[in-house]
């Protein structure tokens, strides 16, 4: 675990990047996260769809979707989110939202 | 310079080794051959690592029109099943054994093969048949499934291979 600065905020990452506690997370540190994590900025809406949709997701059950749930229940369709975040959807749309790496093999 | 060197020492995840790309060969025309391959592929493109799948031989019939749907657990010569062989071989068994996996699978919220190939090719990875297997079963690239990139010679498939892992299954 290490600390680093995001969005003018001190929070706690683990080795991946991956934020600690998903509730240090503000909006602001999705941009920041994007361009640490190689993804385009700045985020579009349909950025904002998945990010948004991982973060209910967790919230509601646990953890993230993994690819194959957010293809079928984002809005967002398995094509287009690799177009959004192109070395990984599912992993990069968490890394960005402040949520643990989703766990799942499908 | 210290900092560098303590670093390399305990391999950072900044120096941690990464796989950049899976040619994934299918050659096995079951279920237990096939799907495997299928989620190696698909978890490689969830990581990031480029995937391409390659079907030769029986492994041709996970993208075959006719045969991806009727996809079936090998019941004889398969010991993990702890079945006796003789009746493995029983008429109906295989399909038997097919409907209880496809009822687990659909239970966890997999994807059925077909829909699973599907999948893979929308993540962006590559789906090929090899000649020599099209040409032995006498198929054309109308017998073959839209996600089908192109159909390649061994030559093809190495030189698209270059420079990643290979894994044959």
């Amino acid at each position: 675990m290490t600390t680093t600065t995001l969005a003018g905020k001190t929070v706690e990452v683990n080795d991946e990047g991956f934020l600690v506690d998903p509730n240090e997370w503000t909006e602001e540190m999705a941009t920041e996260l994007a361009e640490l994590h190689g993804v385009a900025t700045p985020l579009t809406d349909r950025h904002w769809v998945v990010i948004n949709f991982m973060r209910k997701e967790y919230f509601e059950n646990g953890t993230g979707a993994t690819v194959r749930k957010l293809g079928k229940a984002s809005g967002v369709d398995t094509k287009e989110l690799f177009q959004l975040f192109p070395k990984g959807p599912a992993k990069l749309s968490a890394m960005i939202a402040g949520i643990p790496k989703p766990k799942g093999c499908i | 310079m210290t900092n560098a060197a303590t670093d390399n020492a305990l391999g950072t995840a900044e120096q941690k080794a990464t796989i950049e790309k899976v040619s994934i060969i299918v050659s096995k025309g079951s279920l237990e051959g096939i799907y495997p391959a299928l989620i190696m592929a698909n978890g490689a493109r969830n990581e990031g690592i480029d995937a391409n799948l390659f079907f030769t031989f029986f492994g041709m019939d996970a993208i075959h029109k006719d045969r991806h749907d009727h996809i079936k657990v090998a019941t004889v010569g398969n010991p993990g099943l702890h079945m006796a062989t003789w009746a493995g071989g029983l008429p109906g068994v295989s399909g038997l054994a097919t409907r209880m996996m496809e009822k687990k699978i659909e239970a966890l919220d997999f994807p059925g093969i077909p829909e699973f190939i599907e999948m893979i090719h929308d993540t962006g990875a590559g789906v090929y048949a090899c000649l020599a297997s099209v040409d032995l079963f006498g198929f054309t690239k109308e017998d073959l499934i839209d996600e089908v990139d192109e159909i390649i010679t061994v030559g093809d498939f190495y030189e698209m291979a270059a420079g990643g892992q290979i894994i044959f299954t």
